[in-house]
């Protein structure tokens, strides 16, 4: 029976002359307008985004773009297929009524719908003092025009660049600058650069690529301010130890803040650690009912995934925005039976020293690692994340053919330490060693994906009724 | 002409940066760089390097203005589109 005869053609109508707005006019936000298209959806289709371009593709912003491979204002996202919509760019959205189904904008213009989908992403965390963060020479990297600056920075050739946090965006703005030939010193809160994101192990592997690439890598210290000149330039940077680091450039890399305040008093389930959905990416209200016309996709997005315990993730990863983009557009036009759930394995990958490094699953949830191919002191190696017996994760250096097999691991919940045996297992590989993630009741500059679920077999949270 | 690497699914077998030299290069053993913005003179060898990557991970999009921009209209004797150059 097709949808239009078991319900009222409430869904036909939809299609045919339905209104759907889509908030975040960026990489998730582009492809579920793709694919709303391609499913037959006829209404009318509004994209609105805060930045004045056009969707664009953000990691070649921290390499190619860093590199003066490419131009930042060339990085514009291919289209699978015209989608004819209304665009509102350079406008932020700004308050959402959800009884009415209106979306409020900055120019005071309000816009109804009758399908809503958000993936308004994360921003950068800016540098906590705004005044010094305001000082001439230091940059944050999230936008197009961050990164058209802090390349004409670089490329005027600063006696020093000072990269705050070493997550995967300022390892490979670090990496950047040592390929460009400028001096560069990364000061690191936690031991080891990627900690976060892939625990101490891999951490010390990246500790070495920092320091042999001629990277002044200081870890275990924070910088405690930022000075300027009397032209309102930045001239140095103190530090937890006393030190004092003299640079031009400052680069603040401290990881991503959600998008989210414009919901505040909205009504939905939308907060500091993203907007929840369920596996279908329809989002919550703030009492934990799930709503039927509002989808979430991307960066802002946290969802419970089946092979992580149901653990909601927040992803900040380029094809979870694909993927999830194109799950949510599909639900936002079918039937409740024929919705499908986003159960994306995590994946994402990165490049900084010359050395490819990828990810697939949720390493932060390893507890122990066994390095199954290759040699970590080689940094061409395949490495196993394991969590109560189970594959939990897997990464690579420049060893990336093996990731989809690691995945496959992964969705049929392969034991762990894994059975198999490989040619060329190293001595690495012996044994299993622990994976050494800081304490996650610590906040880190930002580990790529949050777990930011209740465990209930994991009994440090304490429910606090409000008042 | 604009283009995007699916670089989850790319597995470094540089089967582009052979093709299109002058848009996709090797950083290292395995890692892709390209210019995501390639030349509208660039179209047929990089039309071919979609074609010829085994794991499909380009994907490209050929504006309006690319073909108006095109020095060469449908030149590139036997080319034709897709399957080109696979092998
Ligand atoms: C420098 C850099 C390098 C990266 N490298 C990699 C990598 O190597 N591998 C990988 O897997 N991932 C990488 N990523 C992450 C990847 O780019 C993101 O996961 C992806 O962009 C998420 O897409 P999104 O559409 O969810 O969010 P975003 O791309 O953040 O887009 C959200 C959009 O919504 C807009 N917006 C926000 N609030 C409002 C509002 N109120 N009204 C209107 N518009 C609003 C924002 O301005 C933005 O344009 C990188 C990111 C950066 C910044
Ligand atoms: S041909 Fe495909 S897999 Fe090979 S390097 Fe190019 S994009 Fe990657």
């Amino acid at each position: 029976m097709t949808a239009a005869g078991t319900h009222d053609g409430a869904l036909e109508r939809l299609k045919r002359e339905g209104r759907i707005v889509v908030v975040g006019a960026s990489l998730a936000g582009l492809r579920a307008a793709e694919t709303m298209r391609e499913k037959g959806f006829a209404g009318s289709l509004t994209l609105i985004g805060d930045e004045p371009y056009e969707p664009y593709d953000r990691p070649p912003l921290s390499k190619q773009v860093l590199l003066g491979n490419a131009v930042a204002d060339h990085t514009a996202l291919p289209r699978r297929r015209a989608i004819d919509a209304d665009w509102r760019l350079g406008v932020p959205a700004t308050g959402l009524d959800m009884a009415a189904r209106r979306v409020k904008l900055g120019n005071g213009d309000e816009v109804e719908y009758d399908r809503l989908l958000i993936a308004t992403g994360v921003r950068a965390r800016p540098w906590p003092n705004p005044e010094e963060g305001a000082l001439k020479g230091v940059f944050v990297l999230r936008t197009r025009d961050d990164a058209e600056g802090l390349q004409r920075a670089l490329a005027a050739g600063p006696r020093r660049v000072l990269v705050i946090g070493a997550g995967f965006t300022g390892s490979e703005i670090a990496s950047a600058c040592r390929e460009r030939g400028l001096d560069v010193t990364v000061a690191e809160r936690g031991d080891a650069p990627l900690v976060g994101a892939l625990g101490g192990v891999i951490g010390a592997v990246a500790a070495e690529m920092h320091r042999e690439n001629g990277v002044d890598l200081r870890t275990g210290v924070m910088v405690t301010s930022l000075e300027g000149d009397p032209s309102g330039r930045v001239r140095a940077a103190h530090l937890s130890d006393g030190s004092t680091i003299e640079a031009e450039v400052v680069v603040v890399s401290l990881g991503a803040q959600r998008n989210t305040e414009w919901l505040a008093g909205s009504g939905l389930g939308a907060g500091p650690r993203g907007i929840a959905c369920d596996a279908g990416c329809r989002a919550f209200d703030i009492r934990g009912i799930v709503t039927d016309d509002i989808y979430v996709a991307g960066d802002v997005a946290r969802s419970p995934h089946a092979l992580f315990g149901y653990q909601f993730l927040s992803l900040e990863h380029w094809g979870n925005a694909v993927a999830q983009a194109d799950t949510a557009a599909h639900n936002m036009l079918s039937e409740s039976a024929d919705r499908r759930p986003h159960l994306w394995v995590p994946a994402f990958w990165s490049s900084q020293f010359g050395v490819n490094i990828k990810s697939v699953g949720v390493p932060p949830m390893g507890t122990e690692i066994l390095i199954t191919q290759g040699s970590l002191a080689e940094r061409r190696f395949a490495a196993a994340y394991g969590y109560q017996g189970r594959l939990i994760a897997a990464v690579t250096f420049d060893n990336c053919r093996w990731l989809p097999f690691y995945e496959q691991q992964i969705e049929a919940t392969a034991p762990f330490p894994p059975e198999f045996s490989t040619v060329d297992r190293r001595p690495d590989g012996a044994k299993p060693l622990p994976a050494d993630f800081p304490d996650p009741s610590v906040p880190t500059h930002g580990p790529t994906i949050t777990l930011s679920g209740y465990s209930p077999a994991d009994r440090k949270m304490t429910f606090t009724p409000g008042r | 002409m604009r283009l995007v690497v699916d670089l989850n699914r790319c597995q470094g077998y540089a089967q582009c940066a052979f093709l299109a030299p002058d848009v996709f290069a090797m950083h290292g053993d395995e890692s892709l760089l390209y210019n995501p913005e390639a030349d509208p003179a660039q179209r047929e060898d990089v039309l071919r390097a979609v074609a010829a990557c085994p794991v499909q991970a380009i994907l490209l999009e050929i504006t309006d203005e690319d073909m108006a921009n095109m020095v060469t209209p449908d030149a590139v004797a036997g080319a034709g589109s897709r399957s080109g150059g696979a092998r």
